[in-house]
């Protein structure tokens, strides 16, 4: 019987934002945590971690790859790069 | 470079305390690509690295205070049976998963008070190994619980298991507080850790998981010992073949 999967997102280091890293199995969320770690954090890549059932993740389609990201092609003013950046501002 | 003054009683000790997490480390790799999943796969082997690691400080610290020019390798590679100090039951055979578990909790349940204990220790080495090692052995004696529970209170055919791969390991625990005149003689001097107080932790934090686990506490009495003095189990000389063959065949070699 397989065990089933989960989702892990480690955070590399304070102040930034999980950031998924791969899957694993497990029989519940207990072994996952403990298997994310052995799997995805032996070489200190995290200080923190999340595992999600995969089965809980709710995907896009590639069949409405069109109407989904398509239209935002055409917009480029929506990109912040009409703005003049004052001076002296270093990390805008 | 400052000289290391020889002292039989910390080399025998550190030895001891290598030879403990080698043998370990080296039977916990029998489960490499043999786990049931991948997961457990890399959750053994990282267990076996911290006890490789702990071992070659320990090794490296028994030759420098022995004084006979021993490095690490020389430890590990080229002493027979008879020369090792480990207790026996980090030399057992895993079995199946549930034995293992049952190893790795009862062996666990020891380095977590022995490692706290050493942290103090008189030897500065084996303080320093106590600090990186009290943190390894925290998580392999969690990583031990959580599958021992999991096991034990699973299915009746996990129970069966886990309960008789606990009968099998568990009078073996008991050479892990054995007191000898070294361990007297270290134990006055600070550098040991007392075996008299390491027992009832251990026996506590056992009994606390047992419970959990809905596994009955082992009533045998038979209390094998031998491997302080070289005396192993028939099983030994295998280990020892596959860990040294490397070595000897090739001398000399390195990476």
């Amino acid at each position: 019987m397989t065990s089933p999967l989960w989702e892990v997102f480690v955070r590399s280091r304070r102040g930034l934002a999980h950031t998924h890293v791969g899957s694993l199995r497990a029989p519940d969320a207990h072994m996952a945590l403990r298997n994310a770690r052995d799997v995805y954090t032996r070489r200190q890549e995290g200080t923190s971690i999340w595992v999600v059932p995969a089965a809980v993740v709710v995907a896009s389609s590639p069949d409405e790859k069109d109407e989904f990201f398509d239209p935002a092609g055409d917009k480029p003013y929506r990109h912040p790069t009409f703005y003049e950046v004052p001076e002296g501002v270093e990390h805008l | 470079m400052s000289q290391v003054l020889t002292d039989l009683d910390t080399a025998a000790y550190a030895l001891r305390l290598g030879d403990d997490a080698l043998v370990h480390g080296q039977q916990l790799c029998a489960w490499a690509y043999s786990s049931p999943e991948i997961e457990q796969d890399v959750a053994m082997l990282n267990l076996a690295l911290d006890l490789l690691g702990q071992a070659r400080a320990l090794l490296t610290r028994a030759g420098e205070l022995e004084g006979r020019g021993r490095d690490e390798d020389d430890l590990a590679f080229l002493r027979d049976e008879p020369s090792w100090t480990n207790a026996l039951i980090v030399e057992l055979d895993g079995g199946d998963f549930a034995r293992t578990t049952a190893r790795q909790l009862l062996v666990s349940a020891y380095t977590v008070p022995l490692w706290t204990e050493l942290c103090g220790s008189a030897d500065p080495v084996l303080a320093g190994v106590a600090g990186k090692a009290v943190k390894e052995v925290a998580y392999h004696l969690d990583h031990a619980r959580s599958w021992t529970v999991r096991l034990g209170d699973g299915t009746p055919e996990s129970a069966r298991r886990m309960q008789a791969g606990l009968e099998d390991v568990w009078p073996y625990a008991f050479e892990l507080f054995a007191v000898d005149p070294l361990v007297e003689r270290l134990v006055a001097r600070g550098v040991a850790a007392d075996p008299t107080r390491l027992e009832p932790v251990w026996r506590s934090t056992v009994e606390a998981v047992l419970a959990e686990a809905r596994l009955a506490v082992p009533e045998t009495t038979w209390r094998p010992a031998g491997g302080r003095s070289g005396r192993h189990t028939e099983g030994f000389g295998h280990l020892l073949a596959e860990l040294q063959h490397v070595h000897r065949s090739h001398p000399g070699a390195s990476w």
